[in-house]
């Protein structure tokens, strides 16, 4: 379980891709799928078969879109990525346009990196020099193109419905599925969203191999796995850990053992105290999402919580009433804890309905919002009641 | 004011030939022209929406869902400081301090001479090196009010 280097490891450009266009568009499926690796965006749905419902749509018009929309409290591994290896994520989208037989791609690229446009589009300019991207890439018949879009200032759009919602010249407001963007995405037409660092793992799956990715990580949770890490810890940075790994075993190597929690997976994520420091983090337990925020030893837990909830009342697209109310009741639940002034009947309530939003909100945000709520409150009820 | 009229219909031409007229590119002209002037005012929004063909109150409901799209005139450098979970652990209210100290402005106001505006944002992907905050499209991480200090003196002078 030691630090590996894979997605952030040596890449020749184009080796990836040489593989791919050696194949069939469904064995580049075949392997992917056979590498069972799980989107790295945080929903953690595998990615062969989500490219495989796209290739199995008749529609011949399709698209790739790279989800650059990284907003999670904490991430910054997508940033990274776009910024020392542009080329492992352009190659990624050339290989999945031709194994879903899509002619066009496009990164949404959020607002806030807009100063990361130029740099990228300098490496998509590079690439089609070199015959990686355009018309009859490397002599094979296959054209494929790739466009950056901006997005404007809005954290839900990173989930894939909003996203195709606001890339197609509308409000960033997610819907109910089906149709999912693999039946009906941009332009209405079939489309597949993955991850940057999602991208980044399909070169080396391809050019080493499905086998050789299965033999990093868990059994369900295959390969190797970035992550961000900030927050009291001694060097925070970029980190890439095998799936599996431990709690306590991840905050030795970023020098950060006498944390008292871990914040995994960002503000949507789980708080994970002291106690439970021995479980491991993979799509079977710990969802790893992309970040990882630690909380030191003399650190308040009910500031830490309350910024994440301002988060969410201030991102929640407010389309549905669980999670507009429900996280405006939990902040103010908070604001109430922090004088003092929340009885236990009322905490006990708040509970209940961070249970309903999970169930009945209409998208990841309102289902994932309470987490932080319910774990920080879990974790430190004698820290935080009646202080 | 006829003549005025005339140049925004121009630029908006421009950017909308350079994009495209189907309703998938409403964002990027957004982008572009709310670039172009500082935000979008009623006049764009009502060449947008003719160029386009789109109505005017559609236009507002997008524009009101995205953050970085203003429909109020903006300061000539927005500085946007972050202020979620790993810039606040980092003391990112000190730097709140020094720019409204240093500004003579509260978060959400623009400077009398037009050049600054002082906005909160969320989480802008630089949590490892925090506190931070972005000038326009230019990121400044690992803050302290001395560098805050030197950066704005230096925009003033319009050194940078
Ligand atoms: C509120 C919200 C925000 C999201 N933000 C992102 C994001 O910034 N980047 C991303 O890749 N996925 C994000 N996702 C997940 C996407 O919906 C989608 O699952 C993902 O892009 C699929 O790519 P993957 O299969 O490669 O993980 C978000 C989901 C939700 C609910
Ligand atoms: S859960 Fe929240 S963010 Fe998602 S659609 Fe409903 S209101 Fe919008
Ligand atoms: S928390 Fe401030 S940049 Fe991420």
């Amino acid at each position: 379980m030691k630090v590996k280097e894979i997605v952030l490891g040596p890449h020749v450009l184009g080796s990836g891709l040489e593989k791919a266009l050696e194949i069939t568009p469904y064995e580049v499926i075949l392997e992917i799928k056979d590498s069972k690796i799980k989107g790295r965006g945080g929903a953690g749905f595998p990615t062969g078969l989500k490219w495989q419902f796209a290739a199995n749509e008749a529609e011949p018009t399709k698209f790739v879109i790279c989800n650059a929309d990284e907003g999670e409290p904490g991430t910054f591994k997508d940033r990274i990525l776009l910024t020392d290896h542009p080329y492992k994520v352009l190659e990624g989208m050339v290989i999945a346009g031709y194994a879903i037989g899509a002619k066009q791609g496009f990164i949404y690229l959020r607002g806030e990196y807009n100063y990361l446009r130029k740099h990228i589009q300098n490496h998509i300019d590079s690439m089609k020099e070199k015959g990686f991207l355009g018309e009859k890439i490397m002599g094979k018949d296959f054209s494929f193109n790739i466009e950056i879009r901006m997005g404007a200032g809005a954290y839900v759009c990173g989930e894939e419905f909003a996203l195709i919602e606001s890339m197609n010249g509308y409000r960033g407001e997610p819907h109910n599925k089906p149709p999912f963007p693999t039946q009906q995405g941009y332009l209405r037409k079939p489309t597949i969203v993955n991850n940057v660092e999602t991208f980044c793992k399909v070169n080396f799956i391809i050019s080493k191999g499905a086998n050789w990715i299965r033999e990093y990580g868990t059994e369900l949770s295959t390969g190797t796995k970035l992550f961000s890490v900030s927050g009291d810890v001694k060097n925070p940075g970029l980190y890439e850990f095998e799936l599996g790994i431990t709690v306590n075993q991840l905050l030795k190597e970023v020098g950060a053992e006498d944390a008292k929690a871990v914040q995994v997976g960002g503000a949507s994520g789980i708080n994970v105290a002291r106690k439970d420091f021995n479980k491991t983090i993979s799509y079977e337990t710990l969802p790893p999402g992309g970040s990882i925020i630690v909380f030191g030893p003399n650190r308040d837990m009910l500031p830490a919580l309350k910024n994440f909830m301002e988060f969410f009342v201030e991102e929640s697209c407010g389309q549905c009433t669980p999670c507009r109310e429900g996280n405006y009741r939990l902040l103010e639940g908070i604001e109430m804890l922090e004088k003092g002034e929340c009885s236990v009947r009322y905490l006990k309530e708040l509970i209940t309905l961070s249970e309903v939003m999970k169930d009945s909100s209409k998208c990841g945000l309102g289902q994932s919002s309470p987490n932080c709520f319910l774990t920080i409150i879990e974790n430190f009820r004698d820290e935080i009641l009646y202080r | 004011m006829e003549h005025r009229g005339q140049v925004i219909r121009e630029n908006i031409s421009k950017i909308i030939s350079k994009h495209g007229i189907g309703r998938e590119y409403l964002l990027p002209v957004l982008n572009e022209a709310d670039a172009l002037y500082g935000y979008i005012n009623e006049n764009v929004l009502v060449e947008i929406s003719e160029q386009m063909d789109i109505p005017i109150g559609e236009i507002h409901g997008v524009m009101s869902f995205y953050s970085f799209l203003n429909s109020e005139k903006q300061g000539k450098y927005v500085i946007r400081l972050c202020k979620t979970i790993s810039c606040d652990m980092a003391n990112k209210n000190r730097i709140e301090k020094v720019l409204e100290k240093e500004l003579e402005i509260k978060f959400g106001q623009t400077t009398d001479d037009g050049k600054f505006s002082l906005l909160h944002t969320n989480c802008i992907g630089m949590c490892d090196q925090g506190p931070a905050m972005l000038v326009n499209d230019k990121v400044y991480a690992k803050l302290t009010p001395e560098k805050v200090f030197e950066i704005i003196e230096n925009y003033r002078g319009g050194k940078l």
